[in-house]
């Protein structure tokens, strides 16, 4: 028994990274950024997702998509009732709050519900692009030139809807090797894809990553974790705790990435643990609910050229 | 360990050695493992186990543990070296050469560092017994090159083994392994040669467990890391490890609760607080040799 002798062999040991996509960078000896308001930049980013009852495994089938035999009505209507009933709960509890979002749109969502569009925009928040539809997934197994006309069908179809976003979000945060540079070529400014990171930074190439934490979203808490609805706002409050006393001791800024979803947060039974975790951020003088655009102003305006 | 056989012959029933008590006449020794890790971002196919969930790049997968490196390595050490738990590191070696500003960090702790393979994304199963050696070796080599120090211990590259592995470490002069998990407290391991001794780690209280198999919260995991204490802090002579991941533990919502745990422990007054070699070290000079 023997393997093959190239799998002990290491060509990328070296200092940094075994890839060229970003500098290593420790947040905690960073210089300390500051915010327009308060210390703790809190993002709260919606998830506007349809997914076609047809779904495709290529290159992978979303999270949350169809599971049972064609017609799969039950989960065909449960994730449309995010986008016809829940969004308007959490629209509501966003303006009690008075916490502008990011919703990551499917384009798809934009055409097919001009009114939910509108209410967005009308509510102040911001749009960031978020592929087609939910079957419009990228990983490395997806050739380059399919890649690149999704990612510019999904800028295209938004900007015929009235709106060019400069962010942009992949289902289930998955990218191939070619997604960042397709990005920068597409127009767009940031991406929310890489969850090694609490405060934004920028690739190699340009391209700004927001780290949108995947752990304390609603879908890994509550679809994937099984935890309650309370269990989840008590894990964001502790987040915020933590956040504001070191940006207290450490001078600095820190972000609190919120990413919830219509068809899980809106539920009836689970709004009211949204909403009072909204109003209880909003009481806390560290607090600064901004969407990622006017995150990623700031972090641009205090950059170390 | 005897190859083939349904019982691989690693160690005796029951415990043979004599109730200790820990210095200072502690009860319970707790000893605190942080994984410190390098995963590869596209590292080569093994032919029994893939690296990653996802075709290269795992986006979250990858980005997920860098979170350690770039964030939560330094929350987590610091609210460690506040409660007074130094660290014993399962380290993936080739973190010296990738990221050494962590390594050093965790030397300037006065940390202990023990092997846990090249990078947890190579897997030694299959590896040929020169291979197997290489690791060690390598190992070895350049974990003195980076601290100074001579590892002591093993816990497999991903808990990834070879019928070889225990005989090759007490070979190499290692003292302890972390990939046994049959006992609260050490236990000698039967090798071809040396002295291995067994030390608790644990898959229960493991961050990772608590997280991604029992899928529990922050206070839900600290509540447990607590409970598993009281019960261990009265049965003198035990070992609880508490093994973390920082990209786990060291995330915004789960620190101040694992902190709250610390100092419940830290102000118990029944724990010897110590590295796993400090613990080898006083259960080897209190054991009655057979």
């Amino acid at each position: 028994m023997s393997l093959d002798p190239a799998y002990l062999e290491y060509p990328r040991r070296r200092q940094g990274y075994d890839h060229d996509l970003y500098a290593w960078s420790a947040l905690h000896q960073r210089p300390p950024l500051k915010w327009p308001h308060g210390s703790v930049a809190v993002w709260v980013c919606v998830s506007l997702e349809w997914f076609p009852i047809i779904p495709s495994d290529t290159p992978f089938r979303a999270p949350g998509h169809m599971q049972t035999a064609y017609p799969d009505f039950r989960h065909y209507t449960a994730r449309d009732y995010g986008n016809r009933v829940g969004v308007g709960r959490m629209l509501d509890a966003l303006g009690a709050a008075g916490a502008p979002a990011s919703f990551a749109t499917n384009a798809a969502v934009a055409e097919r519900y001009p009114e939910l569009l509108g209410a967005v925009q009308a509510g102040g928040h911001e749009v960031i692009a978020h592929s087609t539809d939910m079957n419009g997934t990228i990983d490395a197994s997806l050739p380059v030139e399919a890649e690149r006309t999704l990612i510019t069908e999904a800028r295209d179809r938004l900007a015929a809807c009235g709106v060019q976003p400069d962010g942009w979000l992949s289902i289930a945060r998955s990218q191939s090797f070619n997604t960042p540079d397709l990005l920068v070529e597409a127009g767009y400014r940031y991406a929310c894809d890489w969850v090694n990171d609490e405060l934004p930074y920028r690739f190699r190439n340009g391209l700004i990553n927001m780290p949108l934490n995947h752990e304390l979203s609603d879908r890994q808490i509550i679809a994937v974790q099984q935890q309650s609805a309370d269990s989840w706002a008590q894990s964001q409050e502790d987040a915020f705790d933590w956040l504001a006393a070191e940006a207290a001791a450490s001078g600095g800024a820190r972000m609190l990435p919120i990413h919830v979803t219509p068809y899980i947060m809106g539920l009836p039974y689970r709004i009211a643990a949204f909403e009072r975790l909204l109003a209880r951020l909003a009481a806390r003088p560290e607090c600064w609910f901004a969407c990622a655009g006017r995150i990623v102003d700031a972090f641009v305006g205090q950059e170390i050229k | 360990m005897i190859e083939g056989a349904g019982d691989p012959g690693l160690y005796d029933w029951p415990s043979q050695h004599a109730q200790l008590t820990w210095p200072g006449g502690k009860s319970v020794a707790v000893w605190v493992a942080p994984n410190l890790e390098y995963y590869e971002i596209d590292p080569p196919a093994h032919p029994r186990r893939k690296a990653w969930g996802r075709p290269h790049p795992d986006v979250v997968g990858f980005s997920h543990r860098d979170h350690s490196n770039r964030v939560s390595h330094w929350r987590m050490a610091d609210v460690m070296t506040k409660h007074g738990f130094p660290g014993s590191v399962s380290l993936s070696v080739a973190l010296c050469q990738h990221h050494p500003e962590v390594v050093q960090d965790a030397a300037a702790r006065g940390w202990e560092f023990f092997s846990h393979g090249i990078y947890n994304t190579r897997y030694a199963y299959d590896m040929a017994e020169e291979q197997e050696r290489a690791i060690i070796e390598d190992s070895i080599r350049t974990v003195r090159a980076s601290t100074g120090q001579s590892i002591r211990g093993w816990l497999a590259p991903a808990l990834t083994h070879t019928p070889r592995t225990l005989d090759l470490i007490a070979e190499y002069g290692l003292d302890y392994t972390c990939d046994l998990y049959h006992d609260d407290k050490l236990v000698p391991v039967k090798t071809k040669t040396g002295d291995l001794v067994s030390i608790p780690y644990s898959l229960e209280v493991n961050d990772h467990y608590g997280f991604f198999v029992y899928n529990m919260s922050g206070r839900d995991y600290a509540e447990t890391l607590i409970r598993q204490y009281e019960r261990l802090a009265a049965e003198p002579g035990s070992v609880m490890c508490i093994p973390l991941h920082a990209y786990l533990i060291g995330q915004p919502h789960r620190i101040g609760p694992f902190e709250q745990a610390l100092k419940h422990i830290a102000a118990d007054g029944r724990a010897w607080i110590a590295t796993a070699g400090e613990i080898v070290d006083a259960w080897k000079a209190g054991r009655t040799l057979p």
